[in-house]
């Protein structure tokens, strides 16, 4: 698959952007370019469609056409307990002070289809600490909110989730999580009781609550530079002072204009600190 | 405003897979800390394997070698890795990204895409290298490096532990350099100093 060629369609690009915003509120505008360029160009090919012009009229006048669109301009790949060392350092190193709030909120921002948050959820549950957390999972993609609010995965994706729990530090076995139907698995409903799964753009939305803990991972680094200031803005507020910020093990707040308000907590776990 | 025929390089990108290693062993020696312009490399990787390239890499050359961090500004005298199992990517203000996109060609990070998304934000003004590999990864990017008039080089299929992946992008197109590992290293150097461009093509997207 090539990339579009970047001279010739770029106004098409930008066009096309603009067009969605005004339609349908969503701001892919300031997204990574490089990345949007191939998932467009992907979506070109899945859509039958000739050029930018076309797909962008196929998609403003059919919403159903933009929906499935969204699944090509957002990236929704996760794991339960994906990154092992991350959940780890939570584990050890942030809930001995989340344990000290009387009820702590944790914000999983971008949480796709829910991996994240129920992985969260199963490990605040072992420390004893679900029962007083909320958790807030929002995402923008509706689809991914559906298959997050209900839990169900593909059973077949348990051997990896199982091995990774354990590497997490898991206290238990993971199968205590979920019942098996079938080639499902449901997780259980005393971890969905947990989270409030919302739709809320990193991109044009602001602070809802005061936050204990933000879980970002992955999520930002499909931002340009001036988006993921305008994102973190609105967690390093959202923070409580000495509240902790997760990121995606290959992120760094160093090159953002936020970063003199964090200081690094577990560096190698991509865990800071709000100062 | 027009681009000057000769434009002075200002990135270099290399790829390869399996042999790959051993080549860039040769390569990056001859590279001097002084290299003015930065030098990005995707190799395929197992997913898991926890990366020592950095520092293997690091000890056999005076360039800083560091993997490439998300939103990153390429610098000079530098060489950045790809992270395993993330795409890399260079954005037009000359920064990096990183996704999670689907593997291309079962591949990530794969050539292509680092190929296609620095041909776009360099142009004429990009150098990329295609090692020995076996798989087709990077050579349709390093087409896209040839047609946006940057400069290739591939290594000579003789001389690679695997054939194919040079072999595809000498299939695809007329690459600029075909030639071994001991002189890829003083090729990009003098080609970093702004000599030894390949002569003007007429066709391509040079004008």
């Amino acid at each position: 698959m090539m990339a579009l060629a970047p001279s010739r369609a770029d106004s098409e690009f930008e066009h096309l952007f603009e067009a969605i915003y005004e339609r349908y509120h969503y701001d892919f505008r300031r997204y990574a370019e490089a990345s949007l360029r191939r998932r467009v160009a992907a979506a070109l090919v899945h859509f039958g469609c000739d050029t930018v012009p076309h797909l962008e009229q196929r998609a403003l006048s059919d919403p159903q056409v933009f929906t499935e669109l969204l699944r090509f301009l957002t990236v929704q790949v996760s794991d339960l307990f994906r990154d092992p060392t991350y959940f780890r350092a939570l584990r050890d190193e942030v809930v001995p002070v989340l344990r000290t709030y009387p009820s702590p909120k944790v914000w999983v921002a971008g949480c796709a289809t829910g991996e994240e948050a129920y992985s969260l959820a199963i490990l605040l549950a072992e420390e004893g600490l679900l029962e007083r957390t909320q958790i807030y999972a929002t995402d923008i993609h509706p689809e991914s909110l559906r298959v997050a609010q209900a839990g169900v995965y593909a059973l077949d994706r348990f051997a990896r989730f199982s091995e990774n729990y354990l590497q997490a530090g898991g206290r238990a076995s993971l199968s205590h999580y979920y019942t098996a139907e079938y080639s499902s698995a449901v997780l259980a409903r005393s971890l969905k009781k947990a989270i409030l799964f919302a739709d809320h753009s990193l991109a044009t939305d602001s602070v809802f609550a005061e936050m204990q803990l933000v879980s970002c991972r992955n999520v930002l680094i499909y931002f340009e530079r001036a988006l993921q200031d305008r994102a973190l803005g609105v967690i390093s507020e959202a923070l409580c002072r000495k509240g902790f910020l997760g990121l995606g093990l290959k992120e760094t707040l160093r090159f953002s204009s936020h970063a003199s308000e964090f200081r690094e907590f577990v560096p190698d776990a991509r865990i800071y600190q709000r100062l | 405003m027009t681009e000057p025929k000769h434009p002075n390089l200002a990135a270099i990108v290399v790829g390869g897979s399996a042999g790959a290693l051993e080549a860039l062993a040769h390569i990056v020696p001859a590279l001097p800390g002084t290299l003015p312009v930065p030098v990005a490399v995707v190799l395929h990787m197992l997913p898991r394997r926890p990366s020592g390239l950095c520092a293997v890499l690091g000890e056999l050359t005076p360039l800083r070698v560091k993997e490439a961090e998300d939103k990153e500004p390429l610098a000079p005298g530098t060489l950045y890795l790809a992270s395993p199992n993330y795409h890399l990517l260079v954005e037009r203000e000359h920064c990096f990204s990183l996704s999670m996109d689907e593997p291309v060609l079962f591949s990530r990070p794969s050539i292509d895409v680092l190929f296609d998304s620095a041909a776009d934000a360099y142009g004429p003004t990009l150098c990329g290298v295609l090692l020995s590999g076996a798989n087709e990864d990077g050579a349709a990017g390093l087409k896209h490096i040839h047609d946006a008039g940057g400069t290739t080089v591939v290594q000579a299929p003789h001389s690679a532990t695997s054939r194919q992946m040079p072999a595809a992008a000498l299939a695809a197109f007329a690459v600029d350099h075909v030639t071994t590992p001991d002189r890829i290293g003083p090729l990009l150097e003098l080609l970093a100093a702004g000599g030894e461009r390949a002569e003007p093509r007429a066709e391509g997207a040079r004008s």
